[in-house]
């Protein structure tokens, strides 16, 4: 480290700090802003009227804010549960076997939800399942539960893919030379090992479903909002700070949950 | 050491190839190999020479494209590794970094499905036949690379396999733990009776512990034998090169009577060789005297060792030798000196050219 810093050290080009110190002030000034502003007293959005909880008191009595939100953490949770349990395995598809032709299809068509604009999936979507509406008659959180899962597979897949190729198949092999079967192998040694992963893979995919705008704005039906499309909604009436204050709490979920994964991989990392 | 009849692992013309067609990469040429109960069996050759491949095949972590191997007389060559009662010592530990030193030791018998209070005495039994019983509780991680050697060992030992594989497995330590650990996987072989088989390219180490080495070459076995006979009657100008230190001098033939350098004679068995041959000459077994006394040479090197000086000694016609002479005995040579060179006519081997 000591050499490299002093062959080449970015924080010596021109300019460096004035940059590092723009992007963090573009970066976090408006949700500084945001954060202050949910506390405010008054009832614009935009003009401060003296410091107060009262807009968390309001969202927090607002009956549309708590179905909402209990609505947005069932779908987050579901979907991150069935979103990682498909990643893992597509993870273990992947990297613990021979090479198989294909196997870049493969890649792209698991990490495809990222590549493919979110309107075209949202509207696919919303074809897709209002066929199977009219078929089924059932309308319930399903479909969101489904809609969600499958973009959040992508999320899930890449943390659980590169544990799984940074750990050695030596410790697979060794389990297989002590008697361990392939499913013992995996229940003892493969599993454990990749948790840190898993959990990585289920926070983000965690997040990534409880920010979700467009594709659940196309997919619920009528009474199905979440919290952000709840807020979405809000933008057609009056504006008041209790978007700010909704905004905040889901953001310190989301810190949260990002603190305990980045936690979680630098510990085993 | 329990030496029953028969043998513990038995390879029928093993070969092993990877990959198909012209991007093929023979491992193993065709490898037949006898090893006897409670033996310490080395596998000893340079990097690439196919002895990992080798134990690989008999460990079940690969399937030889040709050929079987035996266990106690059973073809096991299809068996997956978990149904073969055979352990190994991985180059790399390979140590369950989220099990615990007692966990990890236990494995094996938990795969098994033995029951819990037979778990624990044979791991307590065998830690403390590594002399870890202190770090039971420990994570892998948590100890030095001789102490994860050893739980490496432990973990291998426990269920009581019948063949141990080494795979070098301590090219990772340090020299002087290296001799350590070298009596004491001697000592634990004698004391478990289970047959070892250990992969290295030391040949040192080969000779301290085995009772009998294989060694190998390009995916072939060259010579199997106890490792006296290695030393002294190498079978070709490989196994005496890659053996110990050797001097390797052309000769002739001439009326059933060896000619070096400038004439010098010697009588060497020749079992009817003619022509030109090869002499392989243990660097201990050339003496220098004072010129005059033997085949006249000058000594262009001496390499001064503590017990032993290594002098590298010209002939007449310019073809070198090395002497090991030890320090004390002769009065120390300078670069420049004129000697006389004798070789006990015993002590060369005539390979082939």
């Amino acid at each position: 480290m000591m050499a490299r810093s002093r062959n080449f050290d970015i924080t010596r080009l021109p300019g460096f700090t004035l940059i590092a110190v723009l992007s963090f002030v573009l970066l976090y000034a408006p949700i500084i802003t945001l954060v202050i502003y949910s506390f405010n007293g008054g009832n614009s959005v935009n003009q401060w009227g003296g410091l107060s909880l009262k807009w968390y008191a309001i969202a927090a009595q607002n009956e549309a804010v708590q179905s909402a939100a209990i609505r947005s953490f069932v779908i987050a949770i579901w979907a991150s549960i069935i979103a990682t349990t498909v990643a893992t395995m597509a993870a273990l598809g992947t990297s613990r076997r021979a090479k198989f032709k294909g196997q870049t299809f493969i890649y792209i068509v698991i990490n495809q939800p990222l590549m493919v604009p979110e309107i075209v999936t949202a509207v696919a979507l919303l074809l897709f399942f209002s066929w199977i509406k009219i078929a089924t008659g059932y309308a319930g959180l399903g479909y969101l539960i489904l809609a969600h899962s499958a973009f959040c597979v992508p999320f899930a897949y890449l943390p659980i893919k590169a544990r799984l190729d940074g750990m050695d198949t030596a410790m697979e092999t060794a389990a297989a030379d002590l008697y361990a079967s392939p499913l013992q192998t995996f229940r003892h040694v493969t599993l454990p090992l990749l948790m840190p992963g898993i959990g990585a893979g289920a926070m983000l995919a965690f997040i990534i479903s409880l920010d979700d705008v467009i594709i659940t704005e196309f997919v619920k039906s009528a009474g199905q909002d979440t919290l952000p499309t709840y807020m979405l909604g809000q933008l057609r009436r009056a504006l008041t700070p209790e978007v700010n204050a909704i905004s905040t709490v889901l953001l310190a979920v989301s810190v949260a949950v990002l603190t305990v994964f980045f936690l979680i991989t630098r510990k085993r990392g | 050491m329990s030496v029953t009849n028969g043998f513990a692992v038995v390879a029928r013309n093993v070969g092993k190839t990877y990959g198909e067609g012209k991007s093929a990469v023979t491992a193993l040429g065709n490898v037949s190999l006898e090893i006897r109960k409670g033996e310490f069996f080395t596998l000893l050759g340079p990097s690439g020479c196919g002895k990992t491949s080798l134990l690989r095949c008999i460990a079940g972590f690969e399937t030889p494209t040709s050929g079987a191997i035996l266990l106690s007389g059973r073809d096991i060559t299809y068996d997956p590794p978990n149904s073969r009662p055979i352990n190994t010592v991985f180059q790399s530990y390979a140590l369950f970094p989220h099990l615990t030193v007692a966990q990890n030791v236990g494995f094996g018998l938990k795969m098994q499905g033995k029951p819990k209070a037979e778990i624990a005495s044979a791991t307590a039994r065998v830690l403390a036949l590594v002399k870890l019983e202190a770090f039971a509780d420990r994570l892998p991680q948590q100890m030095s690379g001789g102490q994860q050697q050893r739980v490496a060992l432990a973990r291998a030992l426990a269920p009581a396999p019948e063949v141990l594989l080494l795979d070098e497995p301590l090219s990772a330590l340090d020299l002087k733990l290296r001799k350590e650990m070298q009596g004491e996987l001697k000592r634990l072989q004698i004391e478990t009776g289970i047959t070892f088989i250990f992969v290295t390219h030391d040949q040192e180490e080969a000779l301290t512990m085995s009772d009998r080495i294989g060694i190998m070459s390009a995916g072939d076995l060259l010579q199997v034998g106890p490792p006296r006979e290695i030393y002294n009657n190498p079978v070709n100008r490989f196994v005496a090169d890659f053996i110990g230190e050797t001097n390797f001098l052309t000769a002739e033939v001439r009326n059933n009577v060896v000619r070096i350098g400038a004439g010098h004679e010697f009588a060497v068995p020749l079992n009817g060789r003619q022509g030109t041959i090869t002499l392989a000459i243990r660097p201990e077994q050339v003496s220098l005297g004072p010129a005059g006394t033997g085949l006249p040479a000058k000594v262009v090197e001496a390499t001064y060792l503590g017990t032993d000086t290594h002098y590298t000694v010209a002939l007449q016609d310019d073809s070198r030798l090395t002497a090991r002479i030890q320090s004390n005995t002769t009065a120390s040579l300078e670069v420049g000196d004129q000697v006389g060179l004798m070789i006990d006519p015993n002590a060369i081997r005539v390979l082939e050219a």
